[in-house]
């Protein structure tokens, strides 16, 4: 039924922070079932990027379209999985309670989450391999095990199109291999993957598609095509080497996470 | 006045009464609703919102000249509106961060009303008496119409919040992803703060602006400590809020010349300092007992190992 059109479409889009562009004139045109990172420096609009197509960042110009249509009216098709570090992990609640919140735009208002809910929710919690967490207080939980409730509150939506903010950020080895699972499963139903992601090395191995993002889009296709040495040299300004040389490219991608949470934050009141 | 004695004059004596009721009205509705402010890390809001009410309270009597209750907190409710909206205004428009503003707010609101209220008691007619009780509250002047605009007024803030229930805490613990699944977070937002107003107002007349922000803020304090659901911590927080108004409101009504407001965070004070100390899990002193326990675990272990080890 979307045959021919995109799964995501920006065109033209500026997001400014005060008088200083976060995002310059960013065209992207995504086709539906492809796994895709975006990968920048620091400050290079990653996460603004996301918020701006979920109508979450005051666009100051341009427009995004899901599957041809503005977010707005495509909102059901769209699930996010914003950065774990955005939200306090002490508030009173536990794990199978935040992955129905998942549910709760499909309830609308008023409507309290029952069983069917709660089925649901139970099911997203086998596909992250958490379901015996379910009762778990969300404060006791692991960074991974944070990432894999996230990732479990997206899934129960059900969306055609993911959105998921540095879903590997500072989970363990196991955690990565079962989110990158999970992602490659969603890809082979069908289903369209945006992932922030900073570890360049692992780019090739995970994702096919890749948009290579500073303020302006830089390059954005297959991996094989515009994953260059080239490109990441426009990307990140001075040298960075990749291919055979690995270990200076996660060390210019790997510290600048940190800082990026903070500040991506606090950007938006 | 001895305990018995005391709870026979609660059930029996009028003005005893309606003091209890009328306290435990105020700290149900802003206990429940505290615990969004608190989680939400909004405590200051509540703050700056009372202190703006006494310019709304003293500026209705100056124009419509009656202390009718329900007026005046209208005119509290107005102000307390006014200084959100000012709030939110400063802070998208210039540089300076929420913390400062909520201060400058407080202090620019509460100035105001301090010069308004020596305007009114200026005046001859001897309405305005009643007006500097808002100041730190006069539980003792509650009347039977008072605490039934209290309820009224409580009542449709508990319902609403208990309506949208599910709507507030996906504001209060996601707002982005509550913005994605498609509900209007801002305008969630602006419910939520409206219906903090309404606690406020609903304690003024009893504990008074000065203090009031303390009636949001230790009730849910002291419930955190002892639950990690939602539901439980908002009925304790409530509970506790209405306990400390009753005793509160108790001391100050028998005792001759004692501010209501005073009382009753002290008695709310005494209850958060208990659940810091001794609530399961979270309480300090179970805390210090489990280290020394696991301390004293581990060198044993360490201890039996090293005797152990074939060197």
């Amino acid at each position: 039924m979307h045959t021919n059109t995109h799964a995501i479409e920006v065109t033209d889009l500026t997001v400014a922070y005060r008088d200083k562009p976060v995002l310059w004139d960013v065209d992207l045109a995504v086709p539906a079932g492809i796994l895709m990172a975006i990968v920048g420096p620091n400050g290079a609009g990653k996460t603004t990027l996301i918020k701006a197509i979920l109508g979450l960042a005051p666009i100051a110009a341009g427009q995004t379209l899901i599957y041809g249509k503005p977010y707005a009216v495509q909102r059901r098709l769209v699930g996010y999985v914003p950065q774990r570090g955005s939200v306090d992990w002490d508030f009173p609640t536990n794990v199978l309670d935040v992955v129905m919140m998942g549910r709760y735009g499909a309830l609308g208002w008023i409507r309290r989450p029952g069983s069917r809910e709660r089925n649901l929710a139970y099911e997203a919690l086998e596909k992250v391999e958490m379901q015996d967490f379910a009762d778990r207080q969300i404060s006791q939980l692991s960074g991974g095990q944070q990432q894999r409730v996230f990732l479990a509150r997206a899934l129960v939506q059900d969306a055609q199109v993911y959105f998921m903010d540095e879903p590997f950020q500072g989970v363990d080895a196991t955690t990565e291999r079962t989110i990158i699972t999970l992602l490659q499963e969603l890809r082979s139903a069908g289903k369209t993957v945006v992932v922030v992601h900073h570890d360049l090395q692992t780019v090739p191995e995970y994702f096919d598609w890749v948009t290579l993002l500073n303020v302006r889009r830089i390059a954005s296709g297959a991996v094989s095509e515009v994953f260059t040495e080239e490109n990441l040299r426009l990307t990140y300004g001075g040298r960075v080497a990749i291919m055979g040389q690995n270990a200076e490219a996660r060390m210019l991608s790997g510290p600048l996470s940190a800082a990026d949470h903070t500040k991506d934050r606090n950007t938006w009141i | 006045m001895d305990l018995m004695s005391m709870l026979h004059a609660v059930l029996f004596n009028y003005t005893l009464r309606t003091v209890a009721l009328g306290a435990a009205t105020l700290g149900i509705v802003s206990g429940a609703l505290g615990c969004y402010a608190v989680l939400r890390r909004q405590a200051l809001l509540g703050d700056a919102m009372s202190h703006a009410a006494l310019p709304g309270i003293v500026l209705a009597f100056l124009l419509t000249g009656t202390r009718q209750p329900l007026v005046l907190l209208l005119g509290a409710m107005v102000a307390g509106w006014l200084a959100t909206l000012a709030l939110i205004g400063i802070i998208r428009t210039t540089r300076i961060k929420e913390d400062s503003a909520l201060g400058i707010l407080l202090s620019v609101f509460f100035g105001f009303g301090m010069v308004l209220l020596a305007l009114a008691q200026k005046q001859p007619n001897a309405a305005q008496a009643g007006l500097s009780k808002f100041l730190f509250g006069q539980a003792a002047s509650l009347v039977v119409r008072d605490v039934i605009t209290m309820a009224g007024l409580g009542a449709v803030a508990l319902l609403l919040m208990l309506l949208f229930w599910k709507e507030f805490k996906l504001l209060s613990f996601d707002p982005d992803f509550g913005a994605t699944q498609g509900f209007p977070i801002r305008l969630l937002d602006i419910g939520l703060t409206a219906l903090i107003v309404v606690a406020i107002v609903v304690g003024l007349q009893t504990v008074g602006v000065v203090l009031m922000s303390a009636m949001l803020v230790a009730p849910a304090a002291a419930a955190r400590q002892w639950t990690d659901r939602l539901g439980v911590m908002v009925t304790l927080s409530a509970f506790f809020g209405a306990l400390a108004g009753v005793i509160g409101a108790m001391i100050s009504a028998t005792a001759r010349g004692m501010s209501t407001g005073p009382t009753v965070v002290l008695c709310i004070s005494a209850i958060v300092m208990f659940s810091i100390f001794f609530a399961p899990n979270r309480g300090l002193v179970w805390n210090i007992v489990r280290q020394q326990r696991n301390r004293q675990r581990l060198r044993h272990k360490v201890d039996r190992e090293l005797v152990l080890e074939p060197e």
